[in-house]
């Protein structure tokens, strides 16, 4: 319905709320000024002035990531732009639903390198799901709704929409284009009910099944992880989660061997290894979790489910390819399961969970104890103990701190687990923290960091303060950049080039410099008391502990090396070093 | 897996004819190193801003099945159509050569210019410009030809496909 003519920042606000948008993560600069003077004549839209541009797609992300709604940044033109890539690179690779508004100069100086000026949509082409330049005022309200629309639908992730400043100032009327159909863009979320079929039919004839989910459960939405639970539970098969689908299935659940891949479960790999049939849900056969190809799952047979069919086939060949959303294709197995009144092989699945059992006794997260040191691993598990009865979120970093996060912390639904697994991006944990808590003030949102990740946005520490979002950073300070130092033990002779954590802040004195609680443990026995008073200190909080700097992260399986071949521990370490086919690897 | 053959496949694309929907299919191809043989663009409906984009590419299966499914995921593609296993197609070229010479080889030139079929668009006391369509390879026999002749300049259109038959892609 046509209106009044008004600005095209009014347009784009407009069309926001008309997304039922309510916050904004951004940063002003002149390409934008006319819609931040549109944000400040209106109240729906609440906007988080963030530190660095990259922050505000990372904390968008986490907004996103905790709540299924769509993340919003506004950042300026140029540098503004620029800093924003490793932010859409992150949500691309994870699959993060971002609409990112950056400023542009006008549109007759595009390509006189005016002041400002970056080839935002050339730069961002790669970066993102898809990105739009706004050359005419007369598109501008079809293209920010068909913006939300390309960012939540399908395989979900980041669009840029460049809009410059003459734009935001010229004058149309607005029109609410919010449920139109898209000309081209349509991705497929029903299955083929034949292939369904054809799934349930394999199913009921597995001897050593398992069922592999990854983060496409979690952006099908709450009720998708729900039914995949119903289903997994129906059927009695083991199930293993990669990194970004921990959350998708309940942690709790015997049925869960949790996390497959280079720092998974020993139980979780030994069954991809050996099962005769892997039911891929959402997941994408990502080299961190496959390892050496050529002795990826060498005996089974293998059905893949991905709304993205680009995913399917791309690593590894897969016997029956089912394109659809997980939340439609779990539906229909469980219908088609129920009325075939399927009764899977009861004898052979008991052999299996016979043998997953004698894996799972390898207790493969064992680490020797200290009454000096505090463990990481022990950290870790007080404070699982602490939050785990609380509505508690957690993020990371990346790095050691982030696996053990991952073996350590339980969770047992989904958005409640953040973390950059495709990108592995440093700096992510903190604003990623301060979009989770602008979604759910109430709850504890704690990012487990590293000593080096939390240097990379600590300037976040000024929008949690002026926001008063209480978010707790928990450092495992071990002094180094331990994942680098574990690898350079593991691949390079022991040479440490570069990867100690020098002239590192005093954390504590830092969080009071930015109106923060500091807190800080040396010892084991002070961790329960650091963290009740975490949880207990309103406001942010960061806790600086101090861990055993020479800890490596275990179980591993060493790049080049199938999953059948992992180390338990430092003994193992020693009597198996890595082959040169792995020493390329990343 | 390792003892798949490399193929060549000839793709079809329809796309939006709009800003930057060609740097978003090159940018695919160099981004996730498909190789392009060919690549010819050119609108083909003007009322509904559609164009067509035909690539000749090669690989193995996986490979051919990743770049059909990578570029069906670009938001503006409409159809990707694989006309080298989707339907009996034809391909067609066109080049324009330019031989320069005089006395026998000259002569021999226009001969061989004959027997392709090409056309003469451009003379003069020393030199020929030819224009022939046809296949990659007719294409290719008749450079090799004009080689040995003359030939100091080729421009060629790459590949433009279509199905054959009553049947629209
Ligand atoms: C932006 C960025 N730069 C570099 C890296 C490579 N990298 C991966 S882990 C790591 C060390 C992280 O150290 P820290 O945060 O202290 O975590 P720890 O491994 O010690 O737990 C580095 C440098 C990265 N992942 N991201
Ligand atoms: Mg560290």
């Amino acid at each position: 319905m046509a209106t009044e003519p008004i600005t095209g920042a009014d347009i784009v606000i407009k069309a926001l709320v008309d997304q039922g948008v309510e916050v904004i993560f951004g940063y002003p600069g002149g390409a934008v000024l006319p819609l931040y003077d549109a944000l400040f004549k209106q109240n729906q839209i609440r906007h988080i002035l963030v530190r660095h541009e990259q922050a505000a797609v990372h904390a968008a992300e986490g907004y996103a990531r905790s709540t299924g709604k769509v993340g919003v940044v506004l950042v300026t033109s140029g540098p503004g732009a620029t800093n924003a890539v490793t932010g859409l690179t992150d949500a691309l690779m994870d699959s993060v639903p971002v609409v990112c508004l950056t400023g542009q100069v006008p549109t007759h100086l595009i390509g006189n390198d005016a002041f400002q000026e970056a080839d935002t949509t050339g730069i961002t082409r790669p970066v993102t799901k898809h990105n739009y330049l706004v050359k005419s005022i007369n598109d501008l309200s079809r293209v920010i709704h068909e913006a939300f629309h390309v960012a939540r639908s399908g395989r979900p992730g980041p669009v840029v929409v460049d809009l410059p400043k003459d734009i935001q100032q010229a004058k149309y009327e607005y029109v609410n284009h919010a449920n139109q159909r898209h000309r081209s863009y349509n991705p497929q979320m029903k299955p083929d009910r034949a292939l369904i079929e054809r799934a349930v039919e394999l199913m009921a004839n597995a001897e050593r099944p398992l069922f592999y989910i990854g983060g496409g459960v979690v952006n099908s939405g709450v009720a998708a992880s729900q039914l995949l639970t119903e289903f997994v539970r129906l059927t009695g098969f083991p199930c293993t989660q990669t990194l970004m689908g921990l959350g998708a299935f309940p942690a709790s659940d015997p049925l869960s061997l949790g996390m497959v891949g280079m720092h998974g479960m020993y139980e979780s790999n030994h069954a991809m290894h050996d099962c005769d049939l892997m039911i891929a849900i959402g997941s994408r056969f990502d080299d961190r979790v496959t390892g050496k190809l050529a002795a990826f799952s060498p005996g089974s047979k293998k059905i893949h489910v991905d709304i993205d069919p680009s995913s399917i086939n791309k690593n590894i060949h897969v016997d029956l390819a089912i394109v659809g959303d997980v939340g439609h294709v779990v539906e229909d197995m469980l219908r088609v399961w129920k009325a075939r009144q399927v009764k899977p092989n009861g004898k052979a699945l008991a052999a299996w969970w016979d043998q997953i059992n004698t894996w799972r006794a390898r207790d493969c997260l064992r680490y020797r104890p200290s009454k000096e040191v505090i463990k990481p691993q022990y950290a870790l598990q007080r404070l699982y103990d602490a939050v785990k009865n609380r509505d508690f979120y957690i993020t990371t970093e990346v790095g050691q701190h982030q696996m053990w996060a991952a073996q350590f912390i339980k969770f047992e639904k989904p958005y409640h687990w953040l973390t950059s697994g495709g990108l592995g991006t440093m700096g992510y944990g903190l604003p990623a923290a301060i979009g989770v808590q602008v979604a759910h003030p109430e709850a504890l949102v704690i990012d487990v960091a590293g000593e080096a990740s939390i240097m990379m946005n600590i300037q976040e520490m000024s929008t949690a303060a002026q926001y008063r979002t209480p978010v707790k950073v928990f450092i495992l300070n071990n002094r180094w950049m331990g994942m680098v130092r574990q690898w350079q033990e593991l691949l390079h002779g022991g040479r440490y080039s570069e990867s100690y954590s020098d002239a590192l802040p005093d954390f504590v004195k830092l969080a009071e410099a930015f109106g923060w609680t500091g807190l800080r443990a040396t010892k084991p026995v002070e961790m329960d008391d650091i963290i009740k008073k975490m949880i207990e200190t309103p406001g942010p909080v960061i806790v600086d502990v101090a861990v055993d700097e020479k800890e490596n992260c275990f179980p591993m399986i060493p790049s080049g090396s199938a999953h059948n071949e992992m180390l338990l521990g430092p003994e193992d370490q020693k009597a198996s070093p890595v082959s040169e086919e792995g020493m390329v690897l990343v | 897996m390792q003892q798949q053959q490399i193929e060549r496949h000839t793709i079809s694309v329809m796309v939006d004819n709009e800003a930057g929907v060609l740097a978003r299919v090159i940018g695919l191809f160099s981004g996730r190193g498909y190789n392009i043989e060919s690549l010819t663009v050119a609108e083909v409906d003007a009322q509904r801003h559609f164009s067509r984009i035909t690539i000749v590419t090669s690989g193995t299966p996986m490979i051919i099945e990743q770049i059909k499914n990578q570029l069906r995921r670009l938001v503006p593609v409409h159809r990707v159509t694989d006309l080298t296993i989707e339907a009996p197609s034809l391909e067609r070229e066109l080049v324009l050569v330019k031989v320069k010479g005089a006395g026998e080889k000259r002569v021999e030139s226009l001969r061989i210019a004959d027997i392709f079929r090409a056309r003469v668009v451009d003379s003069t006391i020393e030199s020929f410009v030819f224009e022939m369509t046809g296949s990659t390879e007719k294409l290719n026999a008749f450079i090799n030809l004009m080689q040995p002749l003359g030939l100091i300049e080729v421009s060629r259109t790459g590949v433009v496909a279509i199905s054959r038959g009553p049947e629209a892609i």
